[in-house]
């Protein structure tokens, strides 16, 4: 029975954490209409911050979360001056991409200024425990919990009795009105972003003394958990989100209760998989409302494609096909060879979020799906490796297409986040069910790759293979665009609206795309498992996926041949320039940053 | 009147809700087949709202739309355009990434048979396949479907011809507006209804567009049509519908219902907003 107190008690402190990443996420969608996915990167700024002042600087308490939440405040300031604001008149995915791109590079600056080894955050404050009823409860809960109804309670005296938090609210109820009534939107904004920024921050600081240790990892999670508890809330509903966070808070502890630690986050996503599927806008939104983002405009920068001549793509792909006849270093080989599986994967990708529109963030699930599939039919059931990786692009087209349909309804934002939630959950799926996945162990001793029982070792045959293989995908695929279906999928994405009242129908059209993608992220995943030799749960992670999406955007949001080129280019330039591991992700952050800002198109133009 | 018809179309009691505000309520309404009733009414009386419940986009609180004497209540909009029901919209929905050629195609898809093969469960991955092989059947489809799309373009002289591969998005308001009616028929509808298809037209635009209504109409075409001018509805229309605040408040030939009191008074408590030009949300 003591336990059952001490579960809840756990859940309510969490969740009042997740309530102060939630409650900003809240506000911002309420005046932006946007899902600020560095919402968590300023989480995680926050408990470095903090652990600069506690560690470093010694700061007393108070003075240590005035410290916080000023630094993050700046933070969020800065975000929404220059990350944002010069977006106000794009396109809908303009401001998405940036906050994903922000969100990357803030966590970098991070990683790279404090390396990515946790650090202990001391919580100080005394180390007693207070029996209440059956169970126990410390200063640090006490402290959470203050935090928390302080902020509430000066969340709400701002809203509802100054002049700015008027605006705020009028903002969120109707932008265009709230505009016309001389409210300053972008004060309004940097209102928003500022305490969005000091209650994430804040919250960072506190989970990290609340488990005495601080990590990059923290990010990703606090995006997602909090933006579970947004959704689940309601989205742009600020007491809903307390209360979606308290709930999120209760379901994974009991969650972990029952079924162990691991299983933590598996709760949290499957209860936002639910709550997208069965209430699209929140448990506390009225019945049926007007859809939660705005049916009109377009979503992607309209263009016209660059149109490459068939003879120089000839020569480009023949050049490249007889490249190892000439004296070229292996690394040079093995750099194109990465760039060959990447662009397989950019090929779904740009398919899923170009043509389709689906702006995925999960995209490296379906490499794991089809690595994990492969590896195991070449080694458990002895497969020839060529039908394994076959297999494993079959798998990660039927199971990738599975788990992704509750999202077929969805748009823009939340397609992002059901996404990066079902890649979340794949990964978890993968370290959990050890009698099949072995675990965290992984699976090692994966056979090369083979052809007609010849196997393929050399530097050579593994580079002509990969590029063959790509090559096909790709000229799958600009069939598949010139089809009746490359303009069906290509219509739900202007308008699905429209679409939908001339017979398309979402569903059928989003499975065809996801099942066509699936399969060539698969058949890379299935390669790369064969190469490695050994993959494990973290192997195929959301910096692919990261790293794939500015591929797409480089080379043209639906453009085959862009696909390709930016692959090329994102794999060989930093290899060019030797630049060190660490710093590729910030650029290829960086770059995303700047293509959304000034060539929303990219290279080759959107197809 | 409606009754020399067979009825095509059948509200009953339609009604839809938004919180406190009812913005479509206990709509009767028939329409025979190959008639053209217009429906007017201010800003904010209802009009789009009612489209939107009977092409399936929205669903009714209350009541029942028949279409050929089925029950189509609540249906899916990929059903009833299936069924043969086609519309534009206010604000112009084009697709604005694609090109005329294609958004006319989309308007065909429901027809579209050789590639569309009606197998339960593996329907769709036939449909890839398909996509990806195409077969001869396929191809001579798409083709017989490209030379139908130019005929329909052609309906519109020289506007949308001479663009017919540029991006919806690069084409003026107007074009836009003609690029919708032309997919409305690529369905080969057998309903068509049309929400102010002049808005935003110029008197030249608007009188080609008045032109091209009544074609259609004298074909035997079965048109629900809203429009806030009302020179082109008096002379189009075979019945007007007036709504206000949700409600029918007059019914009948043009001319009877323009000399209704009640419809002077409703133009007229809204400061006669309905016989301007409007853009507001649909
Ligand atoms: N999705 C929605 N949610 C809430 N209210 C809505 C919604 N759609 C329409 N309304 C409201 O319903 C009423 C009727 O709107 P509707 O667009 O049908 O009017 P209309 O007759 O087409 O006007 P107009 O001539 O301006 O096009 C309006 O008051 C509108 O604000
Ligand atoms: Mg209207």
């Amino acid at each position: 029975m003591s336990s059952w107190l001490d579960y809840t008690i756990n859940g309510l402190i969490v969740g009042n954490v997740y309530a102060l990443v939630a409650v900003g996420l809240a506000l911002i969608f309420g005046v932006s209409r946007l899902i600020n996915f560095a919402q968590g990167s300023i989480y995680l700024v926050g408990a470095y911050i903090g652990w600069v002042a506690v560690v470093r600087l010694h700061t007393p308490l108070p003075l240590t979360i005035i410290v916080v939440a000023a630094a993050a405040a700046m933070v969020g300031l800065i975000i929404e001056r220059f990350g944002l604001r010069p977006l106000q008149n794009s396109v809908r995915i303009a401001p998405l991409l940036a906050t994903i791109g922000i969100s990357f590079v803030l966590d970098q600056l991070v990683m790279l200024t404090f390396s990515p080894n946790p650090r202990a955050l001391p919580s100080q404050l005394p180390d007693v425990r207070f029996q209440l009823g059956g169970g126990t409860i410390g200063p640090l809960d006490l402290l959470i919990a203050g935090v928390g109804l302080t902020s509430a309670l000066l969340l709400f005296v701002f809203l509802r009795y100054t002049k700015l938090g008027w605006a705020v609210r009028a903002t969120a109820q109707d932008r265009d009105a709230a505009m016309q009534m001389g409210v300053d939107v972008n004060r309004v904004n940097q209102a928003v972003f500022g305490i969005a920024a000091a209650l994430g921050g804040v919250s960072g600081m506190l989970v990290g003394m609340y488990y005495n240790q601080i990590d990059t990892a923290m990010s990703l999670q606090a995006t997602l958990k909090g933006v579970v508890a947004e959704v689940v809330g309601g989205a742009g509903n600020v007491p809903g989100a307390v209360i979606g966070s308290l709930l999120l808070g209760l379901v994974e502890s009991y969650g972990v209760a029952v079924f162990g630690t691991s299983y933590r986050n598996l709760f949290a996503f499957l209860l936002l998989v639910v709550v997208l599927v069965l209430r699209p806008s929140g448990l506390f939104a009225s019945a049926r409302q007007a859809p939660p983002e705005p049916l009109t405009g377009t979503f992607i920068a309209p263009s016209r494609p660059v149109r490459i001549p068939r003879w120089a793509l000839l020569v480009a792909a023949a050049a490249f096909a007889v490249l190892p006849f000439f004296p070229v270093s292996s690394y040079v080989l093995q750099t194109l060879i990465n760039a060959w599986l990447l662009g397989m994967l950019a090929l779904s990708l740009t398919l899923v979020a170009g043509t389709m529109g689906q702006v995925s963030l999960g995209h490296a699930a379906l490499l794991a799906i089809g690595a994990y599939t492969s590896a195991l039919l070449s080694l458990t059931l002895a497969v020839p490796v060529g039908l394994a990786v076959i297999g494993g692009g079959l798998m990660s087209a039927a199971l990738g297409t599975l788990l992704i349909s509750p999202s077929f309804r969805l748009r823009g934002h939340y397609v992002s986040i059901a996404t990066l939630a079902i890649g979340e959950i794949v990964s978890l799926v993968i370290l959990n069910w050890e009698s099949v996945t072995r675990g965290p162990i992984g699976i090692s001793g994966i056979p090369p790759l083979s052809l007609f029982g010849y196997d393929l070792i050399s530097p050579f045959s593994v580079y002509w293979f990969s590029f063959a293989v790509m090559l096909v995908l790709a000229l799958l695929q600009g069939r598949l665009l010139g089809s009746h279906l490359g303009r069906s999928f290509r219509a739900i994405r202007d308008d699905d609206i429209a679409a939908r009242a001339y017979g398309l129908s979402l569903n059928r059209y989003k499975s065809l795309a996801f099942i066509f993608g699936g399969f060539a992220a698969g058949v890379s995943g299935g390669i790369a498992a064969h190469l490695y030799s050994y993959i494990n749960h973290e192997t195929f992670n959301t910096q692919q996926s990261i790293l794939a999406l500015t591929v797409v955007i480089l080379g043209g949001l639906g453009n085959v041949v862009g696909a390709i080129v930016g692959s090329v280019a994102l794999v060989g330039l930093p290899e060019l320039f030797r630049i060190a591991a660490e710093y590729r992700i910030l650029i290829y952050g960086i770059v995303l940053l700047l293509l959304v800002r000034f060539r929303p198109q990219g290279l080759l133009g959107t197809i | 009147m409606a009754e020399q018809h067979a009825p095509m179309l059948s509200l009953r009691g339609l009604t839809r809700r938004f919180g406190g505000l009812t913005a479509v309520d206990a709509i009767d309404l028939d329409l025979g087949k190959g008639e053209l009733v217009s429906i007017i009414g201010p800003n904010g009386a209802g009009k789009t709202t009612l489209f939107n419940l009977v092409t399936g986009l929205d669903r009714p609180d209350d009541g029942a739309v028949r279409f050929e004497g089925q029950d189509i209540t609540g249906l899916s909009p990929e059903r009833l355009a299936a069924e043969g029901i086609a519309r534009t919209f206010q604000l112009g929905r084009v697709f604005g990434n694609l090109s005329v050629m294609d958004n006319v195609l989309i308007g065909a898809h429901t027809r579209l048979r050789a590639v569309k093969p009606t197998v339960p469960v593996i329907g769709p991955l036939l449909e890839l396949g398909l996509a990806l092989l195409r077969p001869a059947s396929v191809r001579a489809e798409e083709e017989r479907l490209r030379e139908e799309v130019k005929a329909i373009l052609a309906r519109f002289g020289e506007r949308l011809l001479p663009r017919i591969d540029q991006p919806a998005y690069s084409l003026s308001y107007a074009n836009r507006r003609r690029v919708e009616i032309a997919r409305a028929l690529a369905l080969r509808p057998r309903l068509l209804l049309l929400d102010e298809p002049t808005a935003g037209m110029n008197p030249t635009e608007t009188a080609e567009m008045q032109g091209l209504v009544a074609e259609l109409k004298a074909e035997g075409l079965t048109i629900l049509l809203i429009e806030h001018k009302l020179e082109m509805v008096m002379r189009l229309s075979d019945r007007v519908i007036v709504m206000d605040e949700g409600k029918k408040i007059a019914e009948g030939p043009g001319e009877e219902v323009r000399g209704d009191p009640k419809v002077i008074e409703a133009y007229l408590g809204h400061g006669l907003s309905g016989t301007t030009e409007q853009e507001s949300a649909a």
